[in-house]
Parts: C-alpha cells; sequence; structure tokens
C-alpha cells in the first residue's frame, strides 16, 4: 500500500532553533496515527510543518504521490489536508456559522451546506449554537467548532493537535468517538497529536513517539501501549 | 453604609492626587497670563483662577468616585445605554438616510456645505472601516491615499483633460494601486509596528507631494481643478449654454452646484457602505473578519493571506482616492496642507469612536464629530478642547464606539435546515 503522506528525513527551524531533526513517518490511507511526546518535542511543529509553515529546510514531504514541500500553504490546504491547529483557534468574535463557513473558504456554497449538515449530526450541540459567537462556546464546544470547522473542506487527512486540551473525560470520550466514527464512516485518515497517549494509541491504529525533534519509535499502537518504556514514560499514572 | 466609610479615606487621596496633577498642570499654563507691556510682554499672574481649577478638579473627581460607589444596584449604566442603542439603531439608520436625502430640497447653503464636509468624511471612514475594523490592520496613513486620489484628479484633468466622471475610476485604481504598494512591505507587520509604517508611508506621500514641484506644483497645490457636470451639463453660476440651469430653463443659481455636489458624495458614500455590506457577505470579506480574529487559523484554513490582506488594503485605498478626487474637484484648489496627519488621526478617530466595524457607528461618528466641531466654530481655540474632551468621555462611558457588538454577515436560514433523523442519532 502506498502512503497518503510520508515524511523523510524532514528538520525544521525556528531562527536557530532546530525543532524537527530528521523526522520519518508515514500516513497509510484509511489509518489513524497518533504522534505522542514530551512537550516542546516539535510535535505541533511538525503538524505545521507538514502544512508548509514554517517550511521543512531539507527532506521531503510527499502526499498522494505529490511532493508538496516546497508548495504554498493554502494550496496544499486545498489538495485535502486539513488542520485544527494546536489551542483551537476558532474566530471568537464570529459565529458558529461563520467559523464552519470559514472552513469551505473557496468551495462551492452548495456543497458547504452539504457538509455542514455531516458536521451537525457529528456535533449536535454546534447545531443549537449556530447564532452563537465562536469565543462564547465552552471549551468543549469550543474544539467539536474547531474539528467541524477543518472537516468542512472535505478533507482525506485530517491533521489533529492536542484535541482533548483541558477538556472533561466525557467530552474527551465524545470527541475521540466522533473521530472514530468519521474513521469507520468515511475512511478519514487521521493524524492526532496527544498528551493523553492512553486514550489516542487506543483509538489509533499506530503510534509514532517524538524525542527532542526525531522520532525514536513506531509501531502499532497495540504493540506501543504494551512496551514498558512508553508506559513508563507516557502512561505512567495515567490509567 | 459601612462599605461608604471604608472607601472614604482612599476616595479623598484619589481626589487629592487628581488636583495635585491638576495643579502641575494649570501652575503655569493657567496662573501666568502673557499681557501687552509698555515696552515688552509682561506676566501677569493669576492665583485664583489656578485655585479654582484646581477644586473643580478636586470636586469633580470627589464627585465622580461617590457616584461609582453610591450608584444604585441593578442594570449598570453602560448595558442599559448599550441595549437602547441596539433597539434604536434599527429606527436610527433609515431616519438618517431620509434626512440626508432630502436635506438639499430645505437645508440652505452652509448646511449643505456642512453636509458635503460630513459625508466626505463618512466616506472616508466606511473605507478605513475595510482595512482597521473589517480586516484588522491599523492604518494611520490613510489620508496618502486620499491625497493620491486628489492629486490624479487634479493632474488627469488638468495634463490630459479629462472629466470628471472619467478620472473618478482612474483616481480609484490609482489609490488602489498604491494600497498594494503599501500593502507589500507590511504584509508581516501587526499592531504598532504597522502603526508606525503606514503613518511613515503617509507622510513619504506628502512630502513628495510636498517638493516634486514641477508635477505637483509643491506648496502652491493645483488650482482650477474642474468641476463635475451631470451628463455633460456645467453648473456655471452664470448659466449659459450648456449648463444645467439652461437646458432646464431655471435661474442659474449656486446653490444648484453645491445640492449637485451634495448628491455626488452622498451616491459614494452609500457605494462604499454598500460595497462593504456586500463584501461582508462574500467569502472575502468573511476572510478579512477572520484574519483580523486569528491569522495562523486563517493560514490553516488554506486561506491565502497575502492576497486576503493586500485587497483589504486595495479596497479601503480606492475608496480614499475616490474621496480624494472628491474633495479635489469640491475645493477646486489641493495643496499638500490638506493631507497632514491629523486627517488620517481624524477619520481613524472617526472609525473607532463609531465602534470598530459597524457602518451606522462610523456615520454617527463622523456626523457629531465634524458636525459638532463645525458648529462649535465660534468657541474658537476652545474647540480643540471640547472635542478633546468629548473624545476621552466617550471613551470612558462607550469603550468600545459608539454602535459596539457585531451581527453575523450570515444566518442560518430555513434552507439550511436538517431532517429531523440526523438531528436525534448521536445526540448525548
Ligand atoms: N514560533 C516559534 N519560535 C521559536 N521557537 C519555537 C516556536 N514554536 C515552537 N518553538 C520551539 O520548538 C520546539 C518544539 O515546539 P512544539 O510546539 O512543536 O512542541 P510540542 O511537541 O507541540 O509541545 P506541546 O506538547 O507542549 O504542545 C520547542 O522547543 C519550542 O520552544
Ligand atoms: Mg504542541
Amino acid at each position: 500500500m502506498t502512503a497518503l503522506l510520508s515524511l523523510s528525513g524532514v528538520t525544521a527551524f525556528y531562527g536557530a532553533i532546530q525543532a524537527l531533526k530528521g523526522v520519518e513517518l508515514n500516513v497509510n490511507p484509511g489509518e489513524i496515527v497518533t504522534l505522542i511526546g514530551a512537550n516542546g518535542a516539535g510535535k505541533s511543529t511538525l503538524m505545521m510543518t507538514i502544512c508548509g509553515n514554517p517550511r521543512a529546510r531539507d527532506g521531503r514531504i510527499v502526499y498522494d504521490g505529490a511532493d508538496i514541500t516546497r508548495v504554498p500553504t493554502h494550496e496544499i490546504m486545498r489538495q485535502g489536508i486539513a488542520q485544527s491547529p494546536e489551542g483551537r483557534r476558532i474566530f471568537p468574535r464570529m459565529s458558529v456559522y461563520e467559523n464552519l463557513l470559514m472552513g469551505a473558504h473557496g468551495r462551492d456554497g452548495g456543497e458547504a451546506a452539504e457538509t455542514m449538515e455531516q458536521v451537525f449530526a457529528l456535533f449536535p450541540r454546534l447545531k443549537e449554537r449556530t447564532a452563537q459567537r465562536g469565543g462564547t462556546l465552552s471549551g468543549g464546544e469550543q474544539q467539536m467548532l474547531a474539528i467541524g470547522r477543518a472537516l468542512m473542506s472535505r478533507p482525506r487527512l485530517l491533521l489533529l493537535d492536542e484535541p482533548s486540551l483541558g477538556l472533561a473525560p466525557l467530552v474527551v470520550r465524545q470527541i475521540f468517538g466522533a473521530i472514530r466514527d468519521l474513521n469507520r464512516s468515511t475512511g478519514l485518515t487521521v493524524l492526532l497529536v496527544e498528551q493523553n497517549a492512553f486514550q489516542a494509541l487506543r483509538l489509533a491504529h499506530r503510534g509514532y513517539v517524538l524525542v527532542n525533534g526525531a522520532i525514536t519509535m513506531a509501531g502499532a499502537a497495540a504493540d506501543l501501549l504494551a512496551r514498558p518504556e512508553i508506559r513508563a514514560a507516557y502512561l505512567e499514572g495515567g490509567h | 453604609m459601612s462599605r461608604g466609610a471604608t472607601a472614604l479615606p482612599a476616595i479623598l487621596r484619589d481626589a487629592g492626587l487628581s488636583a495635585l496633577v491638576a495643579f502641575g498642570l494649570f501652575a503655569v499654563m493657567i496662573g501666568l497670563k502673557t499681557d501687552a507691556g509698555p515696552t515688552s510682554l509682561v506676566l501677569t499672574p493669576r492665583p485664583w483662577a489656578v485655585v479654582l481649577a484646581v477644586a473643580a478638579v478636586f470636586f469633580g473627581r470627589l464627585a465622580m468616585l461617590l457616584w461609582r460607589l453610591w450608584r444604585p444596584a441593578g442594570v449598570p449604566a453602560p448595558r442599559r445605554i448599550t441595549a437602547g442603542f441596539a433597539r434604536a439603531g434599527r429606527y436610527i439608520a433609515p431616519v438618517v438616510l431620509a434626512v440626508a436625502l432630502t436635506l438639499p430640497l430645505y437645508a440652505g447653503r452652509y448646511w449643505l456645505d456642512l453636509g458635503i464636509l460630513v459625508l466626505t468624511y463618512v466616506m472616508l471612514g466606511w473605507g478605513l472601516n475595510i482595512v482597521v475594523g473589517l480586516a484588522g490592520l491599523l492604518d494611520l496613513g490613510y489620508v496618502a491615499f486620499y491625497a493620491v486620489g486628489a492629486y490624479s484628479y487634479a493632474l488627469l484633468a488638468q495634463d490630459l483633460g479629462l472629466g470628471f466622471w472619467t478620472c473618478l475610476p482612474l483616481a480609484g485604481i490609482l489609490a488602489a494601486c498604491w494600497g498594494v504598494m503599501l500593502g507589500f512591505p507590511v504584509l508581516r507587520l501587526r499592531g504598532d509596528y504597522l502603526a508606525i509604517v503606514t503613518l511613515a508611508f503617509g507622510e513619504i506621500i506628502r512630502v513628495v507631494i510636498l517638493n516634486w514641484t514641477t508635477l505637483t506644483g509643491g506648496p502652491n497645490g493645483i488650482s482650477g481643478i474642474p468641476r463635475p457636470t451631470l451628463f455633460g451639463l456645467t453648473f456655471s453660476a452664470g448659466g449659459g449654454p450648456g449648463s444645467f440651469a439652461d437646458f432646464f430653463g431655471i435661474e442659474p443659481n449656486l446653490t444648484q452646484r453645491v445640492a449637485f455636489l451634495y448628491y455626488v458624495i452622498l451616491g459614494l458614500a452609500l457605494l462604499t457602505n454598500w460595497v462593504s455590506l456586500r463584501l461582508r457577505r462574500l467569502p472575502l470579506g468573511r476572510a478579512w473578519e477572520a484574519l483580523r480574529e486569528d491569522e495562523i487559523a486563517c493560514r490553516s484554513l488554506g486561506i491565502n493571506v497575502t492576497i486576503t490582506k493586500l485587497t483589504a488594503f486595495a479596497m479601503g485605498a480606492m475608496f480614499g482616492g475616490f474621496a480624494g478626487a472628491f474633495f479635489a474637484t469640491r475645493q477646486a484648489f489641493i495643496s499638500p496642507e490638506s493631507f497632514t496627519f491629523i486627517e488620517s488621526a481624524m477619520v481613524l478617530a472617526i472609525v473607532v469612536l463609531g465602534g470598530l466595524g459597524s457602518q451606522l457607528g462610523v456615520a454617527m461618528a463622523a456626523l457629531i464629530m465634524i458636525g459638532g466641531s463645525e458648529m462649535f466654530r465660534e468657541l474658537a481655540e476652545y474647540r480643540m478642547l471640547i472635542f478633546g474632551l468629548a473624545l476621552v468621555m466617550m471613551m470612558v462611558l462607550r469603550p468600545r464606539g459608539l454602535v459596539s457588538g457585531r451581527t453575523p454577515s450570515v444566518s442560518l436560514g430555513e434552507r439550511h435546515e436538517i431532517a429531523p433523523d440526523l438531528v436525534a442519532q448521536g445526540r448525548g
């Protein structure tokens, strides 16, 4: 099977600071892949680098058979990749409805209306609050909005950066359940960054561990869950 | 009331401090008066004036703090005002529009001239609102585009003999080009840094106009700029063949031209309003607003941030250019003096006072600021004082502008309703 997304030898810098040190990573079509790692390991940087901001200095990023390493961000995002960035970043003064429409930017209106219904079916809470300002939603609702907004572009590959950040366990289960449903029903491919390693590895098919900007471990999610060094570093005291 | 008893010393201290600051400010400014003496200026001390001013500040501050302390419980005052504005807003806009449309029917020359002035600033305010209010790009050099528009028309009319209606779009396009030129270097800047660069840009344009004497006439400006025509009919005071009065067989009269100019600027201002309202409903306008809210999120949604910013600058600049061309044709004379920083500041104040992003608020703010300051002209130098005071009061009472709050530009209509069976599943 050819990978939908593959990174080889990718490095990225913030000025003189090297945040990614030759990352190797593959995501196959229809898979949920999770990326776990400590704070500052470079997980968010990796997600952003896939989108071309910051741009990879060395290495190659191939998506759907095409090299996107040097493609401008706004064009990458039009080729079927969508991102729900770290910290949600919804538009606080715009309504839920407008936020969702922004996700379908540059797309046909009729198609957007149809996609929005699918998003509402996934997160009925949003449907009840279409006129409410994004900034006044609860944290969990904001996260649903961020994911819904990303889905509005009908992506093939969804990049989710810490969707469980600051949420109650029940809401986290809801959101993870929604991701699993989407993956099963539509075959959506997901790359998921998580601090909540236990739940992420239970949701995902495969996992990668990022340490100091480089991948140190990779494998089937169930295998990673069983490894003692993972349990010690990322699951200690968790469950 | 125990609350009052414990707070009283603090209140007295606060009022005392205010009085001290007032003394520092007024001791020399009010306390010493210059009079013409027999040979030179002499200083006359006025201690009582200082005492009065300081006492006024002390007791004024005291009264304000006490009012805050003992304000009746219940809805806080600003909230009530906001609600009132929201309710009144629905009626204010049509009434203001009706008055504006019919003004030339009953108002005299003075009021029409004032109306033209106010409408020019309304238009500038709406134009700048696209850049500052919608796209959130703080532009302190908006007058540059006003100047580009004015000089474009003046030069095109003088050197190529083109008419107003031909030059108007050209002036807009040229100003838009300058908007893009400003946009490119400031693409990566935000907030304070953007403000400084735009401020400098405004000054550069003015200094170039001032010094490029061969083209612009430098400080002497350009005079004899032709007036606009109505489908080829002129508005000359003497009547004569080809004039508006001659064609309709009525007495030539200067008010006709003023009324015509009034309708031109009213039309231009309404065009600006219509375009901004329309754009807000389109993906481009929504992208501007999203950009104001969160640039990184915009990038992650695949919005071309470069294009979005440049179009905001270009669109705002274009309306500034239109207003400039109108200014040139109305005054028939322009010079660099009309395009100083204070104009940019004035327009920005109108936008901020009006409540960033609110069309009605901007119009009201222009009416109050420009109309108000013209009407207090007799007060001479105290005018600026009142003006400053009014600004401070406004910002204290309504920190988010006259008409704050933003209504969504689009909302979910009936046709987006989803089937009940879809809603039911997965709810929990
Ligand atoms: N804009 C930036 N400028 C400079 N350094 C940055 C920038 N963004 C991130 N870094 C640095 O790059 C490294 C990786 O950051 P990154 O945000 O990718 O970590 P992360 O794995 O997502 O961490 P977390 O789990 O806390 O979100 C960190 O050392 C961080 O300080
Ligand atoms: Mg992160």
